[in-house]
């Protein structure tokens, strides 16, 4: 980095920040001692798993949390003023005046009933005094900065006719709308796709240099961190691990945990030659030394498919066209394999996954499993067929009932299918836990006595209960945090072993992706572009598409930076199309055995 | 505004089949009522040819039918019928006695919104202290008063204690506008805290709701004003919830009519009604039924339409 402020004072320096909650048993800190310190015209990024305490430390920089229920010790320097320090009427002068902030969630950090241009202008009429109509001027040329398209007319629209990228770009406008010496983004991308996120980090590194802003960066992701941070600081459970320059932490990690949270992450291109799936690596925890997992058995390639899926299509009718979700899908599915349907949202995977098992209907096309057509299966057949196939979802907070015992509910498809008594239930649900790496005690426990990652393992476990031959887990492994995330991909991988079960595997995130699945198919606005197996799509993607959704993967090596080529500012065209579209004729050709591409149209 | 347009063709439609429908429903409560009503209205003393008479004259003896159809085309030329105790057209008679019921609702909702506004939108703010939690009990208490236990109490009090306010009635045509509005005041006093308590309940709920919400965060993260943040971005999300319990109260407002007009002694739409039913004067209660449940259709268009002002995703 080349060193362009004159003075050496920092924009922000944090000393000894203690942040304590009020609980029912008095102030509970819950972030400890944080000292950090941004220059300008430097990314300092704060990372850490959930529960780490750092959104806690940029709110409180921030002094956003609540007055009454929060206390806040140390010192935050802005400028070497302490904001600890300052009146109420002094901090609204700072925040969106001198820090800029991005939140996580575009979707629901915009005000719904307000037009973009007012909540942009809104921070220009508060910190720069200008008049609304002068706000309105300045407002279209700080939303063509951010590159939205035709910002002039999109002025007022409100923000549900936004994209989520879009969104997160009128976030950007609005923090930097008065020219912020410090900018503090909380996991700005991590609800968004990769390629939407590449486009994102590329913005704000530009409009980082332009204005020699600081930025806080805090995020989960060490890819993110290895592509953007100068410096990084790592958090676990409330205190400070780690700091130090980026590539320095990456290359010689000097904490226990921070050896073992880089060596959990999952990374693209860790599969050598191997042509099966290979576990996660096991991470020590108490050395942070890791061990590479094993390639697990390959699946035989002369049984019958226990899943054929044929021509495919969901199509739902909006008041203004069709939107075509799925369409002209094509796959079939081995025992003991995994098939994975990698894409960005909207894509159709998830359409696709709840086709087969029923839970949508098809509007055209053939699904077959084990033999037997289910394409039209009634409600009787559709109870049998239950049994071969099951679902996990990727919230493991909503997809258990808060007030059911996780025993009940394992225990509720085997009595609901009248397979056994509920005593012989209850030994089953014992030895599925056991299975799972949970416990048999655990079963009269209610779901919130769990973590994510024990709660997934539950959902997996009710999954397994009628002994299905196969599983679409949709996004199963997403919301688990990094090193849970390794250990519930490995039990997955071990029951398919052990089972034989074959997994659709619905999932956006390349690197677990890799990991899991022997073949990949990738979706692209309702239509598979190229399928074949893993290695043939990871090391040699023909599709234009699927080359731009791998090189969007942040890649947790600070030293390869800056190799990704910068992205394409190309909106993700939409599946609505009129009533009277006739779905075009798509053709395949072969590259290497098994490995198809849609030709291009 | 093209969209404004659009959406009030389509509710004005769908008013209209509303309506249709009320006024097909009303015709039949009418007629299926237990009794011939020519022979209830004339009392036991009256011989067949009386009835006759009168069954002539209320059109009773033409078929069903013709009878709707005859219902219906007088609806159309504004015409309700001819009340019989009055002897005056049942559109008189309503009119009449319309601007009592009329103010009558309009103060007591003022009132309640006046109060539970700012009590609420206070009340979420300061969520959890003393001035919350008294908020939240006298809320409870004022839903379970019936309004007109509270009018009672308030005419004791103020009109026959202290005598500022009259104690019923309200003046005829002759007396001064606003003599006949300070009539009002006691029962609207009465019906406005009485209906304060739900509103103030919604709003409280519906902001602590919202300011919760994402984009409240957003705003203080711009550098908002706490009165910027509640009034500006908080409220107008709250605003859908708050606009239906405020219809709901108006609609019950005036159904309610019947029973605060008795007790207050006041010559409204609500008295009329009472005492068209006393006499068995159908031609005025199926009148006021009518007008009421159309009131009641006019409101839930209102508070359509306030939906689409107010939230800009509201599916048209």
């Amino acid at each position: 980095m080349t060193e362009t402020t004159t003075t050496k004072r920092p924009v922000l320096s944090v000393e000894n920040l203690t942040t304590s909650f009020k609980t029912r048993d008095g102030w509970k800190a819950v972030i400890r001692n944080i000292s950090l310190h941004v220059d300008a015209g430097e990314t300092v990024a704060i990372v850490g798993e959930s529960g780490s305490g750092k959104s806690v430390t940029a709110l409180s920089t921030m002094r956003l949390l609540p007055a009454g229920r929060s206390r806040t010790e140390g010192r935050i320097l802005l400028d070497g003023r302490d904001l600890l320090a300052a009146s109420e009427a002094e901090m609204r002068k700072v925040r969106g005046g001198s820090i800029g902030m991005i939140f996580q969630e575009p979707m629901t950090s915009l005000n719904p009933v307000f037009t973009i241009g007012n909540q942009i202008a809104e921070a220009l009429v508060l910190h720069r005094g200008l008049s609304w109509s002068e706000a309105e001027t300045e407002t279209v040329r700080l939303m063509e900065r951010v590159r939205i398209p035709a910002a002039k007319a999109r002025l007022h629209e409100y923000p549900h006719k936004f994209s989520g990228g879009m969104r997160q770009r009128v976030m950007i406008a609005m923090a930097l709308a008065c020219r912020p010496k410090l900018l503090i983004a909380d996991e700005p991308t991590t609800a968004l796709d990769v390629t939407i996120q590449a486009e994102i980090l590329h913005l704000l590194r530009e409009l980082q240099r332009e204005e020699n802003m600081g930025v806080l960066f805090i995020t989960h992701d060490m890819g993110v961190v290895a592509e953007i941070a100068d410096r990084t600081v790592v958090m676990f459970r409330g205190d400070m691990i780690e700091t130090g320059k980026t590539d320095e932490i990456f290359a010689t990690p000097k904490a226990i945990y921070t050896k073992s949270l880089l060596a959990s992450i999952p990374r693209l291109g860790t599969m050598g030659a191997a042509a099966a799936p290979k576990r996660f690596p096991e991470v020590d925890a108490s050395t942070g030394i890791a061990v590479d997992g094993r390639e697990m058995n390959p699946v035989a390639l002369s049984v019958e498919p226990i899943l054929k899926v044929d021509n495919l299509a969901v199509r739902f009718d909006l008041p203004n066209g069709r939107v075509h979700a799925v369409e002209d899908v094509s796959f079939d599915l081995r025992p003991g394999e995994t098939l994975s349907l990698v894409g960005e949202s909207g894509c159709g995977k998830s359409t696709t996954g709840r086709a087969i098992i029923r839970l949508l209907n098809p509007s055209a096309g053939s699904i077959v499993i084990g033999g037997q057509d289910v394409t039209k299966a009634g409600t009787r057949e559709l109870r049998t067929m239950r049994r071969t196939s099951q679902m996990i979802f990727q919230d493991p907070f909503a997809s258990l009932n808060p007030r059911i015992t996780v025993g009940s509910a394992i225990a509720e498809p085997i009595l609901a299918h009248g397979l056994m008594g509920r005593k012989d239930a209850k030994a089953r649900v014992s030895e599925l836990l056991e299975q799972v790496g949970l416990s048999a005690a655990m079963a009269d426990r209610h779901p919130h006595e769990f973590s994510g990652g024990q709660r997934q393992r539950i959902s997996i476990a009710r999954a397994l209960a009628l002994d299905p031959k196969f599983i679409v887990a949709d996004e199963a492994v997403s919301a688990l945090d990094v090193s849970v995330k390794a250990q519930v991909s490995n039990l997955l991988l071990d029951l398919q072993e052990k089972r034989g079960l074959a997994y659709l595997f619905i999932s956006h995130d390349m690197a677990v992706v890799e990991r899991m699945s022997h073949r990949v198919a990738v979706m692209f606005l309702g239509e598979i572009v190229e399928i074949g197996p893993r290695a043939a799509i990871f090391d040699n993607p023909q599709h234009a598409y699927t080359q731009r959704l791998i090189s969007a993967v942040p890649i947790p090596d600070p030293s390869r930076r800056g190799q990704t080529p910068p992205p394409l500012s190309e909106e993700i065209k939409s599946p609505v199309r009129p009533f009277d579209y006739v779905v075009p004729k798509r053709t395949y050709r072969e590259v290497s055995p098994g490995h198809f591409v849609q030709d291009a149209h | 505004m093209a969209r404004i347009a659009q959406a009030l063709l389509k509710r004005l439609g769908g008013m209209a089949i509303v309506l249709a429908l009320v006024v097909t429903v009303v015709f039949i409560i009418v007629r299926v009522t237990p009794g011939d009503p020519a022979a209830v209205m004339l009392g036991s003393d009256a011989t067949p040819a009386d009835i006759a008479q009168l069954r002539e004259k209320m059109g009773l003896d033409a078929p069903l039918l013709m009878q709707y159809g005859q219902f219906v085309l007088g609806i159309l030329q504004g015409d309700l019928g001819q009340s019989i105790f009055l002897n005056q057209p049942v559109t008189t008679a309503l009119a009449a006695r319309a601007e009592p019921t009329f103010f009558l609702t309009l103060f007591s909702i003022l009132i309640a919104v006046g109060i539970a506004l700012p009590v609420g939108i206070l009340s979420a703010v300061k969520r959890g202290t003393i001035f919350d939690q008294i908020v939240v009990t006298l809320t409870m208490v004022a839903a379970s008063v019936p309004s007109f236990w509270l009018g009672l109490i308030l005419i004791q009090v103020f009109a026959v204690g202290q005598g500022w306010f009259p104690a019923s009635g309200y003046g005829g045509p002759e007396t001064p506008f606003f003599e006949r509005l300070h009539h009002l005041v006691l029962p609207a006093v009465a019906l406005g805290v009485v209906n304060s308590a739900l509103i103030t309940r919604f709003t409280r709920a519906a902001m602590l709701d919202v300011l919760g919400d994402d984009y409240v965060r957003t705003a203080r993260a711009k550098g908002a004003g706490e009165g910027r943040v509640i009034l500006k971005h908080a409220l107008k999300n709250a605003m859908i919830p708050i606009i239906t319990v405020i219809g709901l109260s108006v609609a019950m407002l005036v159904a309610g009519a019947v029973v605060t007009e008795t007790v207050f002694g006041l010559p409204g739409v609500g008295n009329l009604v009472v005492s068209a039913v006393l006499r068995r004067d159908y031609p005025v209660i199926q009148g006021a039924l009518l007008v009421v449940a159309a009131i009641y259709v006019l409101i839930n268009f209102i508070v359509d339409m306030l939906y689409i002002l107010v939230d800009p995703r509201v599916r048209l």
